[in-house]
């Protein structure tokens, strides 16, 4: 016995290094890290020996040389001109585009379906079941495809293009409707606006504050708020407009700003395919929700609408949103499907770009660093609004 | 007040019926409770205790037969359905607090949307509620953080800040620990002498005494007895009634 207990005390105080679980742990961890460094190493190597004996340059000179091929939609001023760089920052605003425009109507319609799908209405929620079945279960690529085929079809060509507006023109070519030229003036417009969304802001903190507990003020006090300061400038400056309308050439339009049917296409197949995943994660969440919550809701007199929005929804967000970030993700990162039907966003501006110069793992390295730091970007701000979300439990 | 509308009686069941699928779990119920009335509810479980008080505020519908609380009658009407919502009060046994809203928010949130009250208003009815269940301390915390019994309190202060008529208790101490029992029935006790209109689901049977003015045995859907405190402990008509009455009050 005294013997058994002498030893046990002896092995407690120092095991032989390789029992110890945090020496283990640490030497593993080391070896995995050599192992990987020597594998970049053998790769790269392999990768220098290959481009040099096909006389590939490499390194980032090539961003600064001109890209001499033309981007059908930019966001920016671009010419052939403009350098690679250039070129790039026109894709990248295109997907961040398309990404941000997907993300918000993606999450509308997704809600949509989501309810939908719970509805008592039965033809309501088998109509949203069968949508998302559909959408989710066929490739995106594919939809992508159809949602092109169907707008180019569907429309007229330019010369008898339909014009549900004046100066608006919707065709084979896409939508294009006139945009107001800019003015100097327009900045002291933006300048007033923001001077009235902040008194706005200001007198709805000073009506909590100040008037608690008395009615609250009408909302289009603060509403009215918001428009007027700039129209003011705006009727001030002497009113100076001039709009950029489209007009019909030949084969196409020119002048104006437009929607064409590759951005069309891919954002209404985004938003669709998107939208059937967040329906069902939406649906989740609200099942999440105990019963006895709505139950409770409905026992106060709030009305069904009140119950979803007050209590079951602000609950539901907390297991939503961590799979709604993943599918944010998603839909940015498919965006580079794009490339399918030729709208210009960064994969496509890349591909060309790596096909001009031959300087494929720059280019690639290039474009994956943007979509990881898209990602992140979106994935942070989720991460922040989910923690604001987060129930107080102790 | 006429005469007229403190005869007719708060709450009435005729003949209300209710099956899930074939089996019925509330067969021939009627049920009447006075202004004032203060009723328990007993019986073993799957008695349909709970569903026949979950059909008062049309938490669950009924399939034959009629309701009427206030002179109202429950129909699928909505708005009639939100308006008597709005003057009948419930208490869970879950407790169904609002758990990503302070205290003080579960309370003022009806008030402010359904009752149209002013935030100050709510606020000052809340707190005042929250002292009648004596945990106005607690008003800035989440329900989390309280324990089962203050949880429950918390509850009934809810119900009790839409002013209803009446309130009804589903089993309101049966998810507590035994501790915490006796401060929810305190505050429900001085609910009672306050003149509130009640019905009680409970097994607690000495809260029972102490509080009702009628007791309603219920069993396999079917009231079976309906008696006061003093008979019903005392001298119970049914043999069933007998049987659960030597069965829970051996404890």
């Amino acid at each position: 016995m005294a013997h058994d207990r002498s030893r046990r005390r002896r092995d407690l105080g120092r095991p032989a290094p390789w029992n110890d679980a945090r020496l283990r742990s640490l030497g593993l961890q080391a070896a995995v890290f050599i192992l990987l460094l020597a594998l970049a190493a053998y790769l790269a190597g392999n990768a220098a020996a290959n481009l040099s004996r096909q006389g590939i340059a490499t390194g980032f000179d090539f961003l600064g040389r001109e890209a001499s091929f033309a981007i059908a939609t930019t966001l920016i001023r671009y010419s052939p001109a403009d350098s690679y760089a250039r070129a790039l920052l026109v894709g990248l605003l295109n997907t961040l585009l398309v990404s941000a425009l997907g993300i918000a109507l993606a999450t509308l319609l997704g809600l949509a379906v989501g309810l939908a799908r719970l509805s008592r209405n039965w033809l309501l929620s088998r109509l949203a079941l069968v949508y998302v079945e559909l959408l989710r279960n066929t490739p995106l690529l594919l939809q992508i495809f159809l949602w092109w085929d169907l707008l180019r079809l569907a429309a007229p060509p330019p010369r008898t293009a339909w014009r549900p507006l004046p100066g608006v023109f919707v065709s084979v070519r896409g939508v294009y409707f006139p945009v107001p030229v800019y003015q100097p003036l327009y900045l002291w417009m933006g300048v007033a606006l923001a001077g009235g969304v902040a008194a706005a802001t200001g007198l709805r903190v000073w009506v909590r504050r100040a008037r608690a507990g008395r009615p609250p003020l009408p909302a289009w006090i603060g509403f009215a708020l918001v428009p007027l300061p700039p129209l003011a400038v705006f009727l001030a400056g002497g009113a100076p407009h001039l709009l950029d309308v489209p007009h019909v050439t030949r084969f196409d339009f020119s002048g104006g700003q437009s929607i064409t049917p590759e951005f069309a296409a891919l954002l209404a197949a985004l938003v669709a395919y998107t939208a059937a995943f967040i329906g069902e994660i939406v649906r989740g969440g609200i099942l999440a929700v105990s019963r006895g919550q709505s139950e409770a809701a409905a026992a106060l007199g709030l009305t069904r609408g009140q119950a979803l929005r007050l209590v079951v929804l602000p609950q539901a967000i907390r297991v939503i949103v961590p799979p709604l970030t993943s599918e944010y993700l998603n839909l940015a990162k498919n965006s580079s499907l794009a490339i399918a039907v030729g709208f210009p966003e960064l994969f496509a501006v890349t591909d060309t770009i790596a096909n001009q110069t031959g300087q494929s793992i720059e280019t690639m390295t290039l474009v994956a660093s943007a979509y990881l730091a898209i990602s992140l970007t979106i994935s942070l701000l989720m991460n922040l609004y989910n923690r604001s979300a987060a129930l107080v439990e102790r | 007040m006429g005469s007229g509308v403190q005869d007719r009686p708060m709450i009435e069941l005729r003949h209300v019926y209710k099956w899930f699928g074939a089996q019925a779990v509330l067969s021939d119920v009627s049920l009447a409770v006075a202004r004032g009335g203060r009723v328990v509810v007993c019986g073993p479980s799957g008695a349909g205790k709970s569903t026949m008080i979950r059909c008062i505020n049309r938490l669950e519908d009924h399939q034959q037969g009629e309701i009427f609380v206030d002179g109202m009658e429950l129909t699928a009407d909505v708005k009639q359905i939100e308006a008597i919502r709005r003057e009948v009060g419930m208490v869970f046994q879950q407790f169904n607090l609002f758990p990503h809203l302070t205290v003080l928010e579960n309370l003022t949130l009806a008030p402010i949307r359904v009752r149209r009250m002013s935030r100050r208003e709510a606020e000052d009815l809340a707190m005042l509620h929250l002292e009648r269940v004596r945990i106005p301390e607690q008003a800035g915390k989440y329900p989390a953080q309280l324990s089962g019994g203050q949880q429950q309190r918390v509850a009934i202060a809810r119900a009790l800040c839409m002013k209803p008529q009446v309130m009804l208790f589903d089993e309101p101490t049966s998810a507590l620990d035994p501790e915490m029992i006796k401060e929810v029935l305190d505050v429900m006790l001085e609910l009672a002498q306050s003149g509130m209109t009640m019905i009680c689901v409970t097994h607690e049977m000495g809260f029972a005494r102490e509080m009702a003015d009628m007791l309603v045995f219920m069993d396999r859907g079917e009231v079976i007895e309906t008696a006061p405190p003093d008979l019903f402990f005392t001298a119970p008509r049914n043999e069933r009634t007998r049987l659960f009455l030597g069965q829970i009050l051996r404890r």
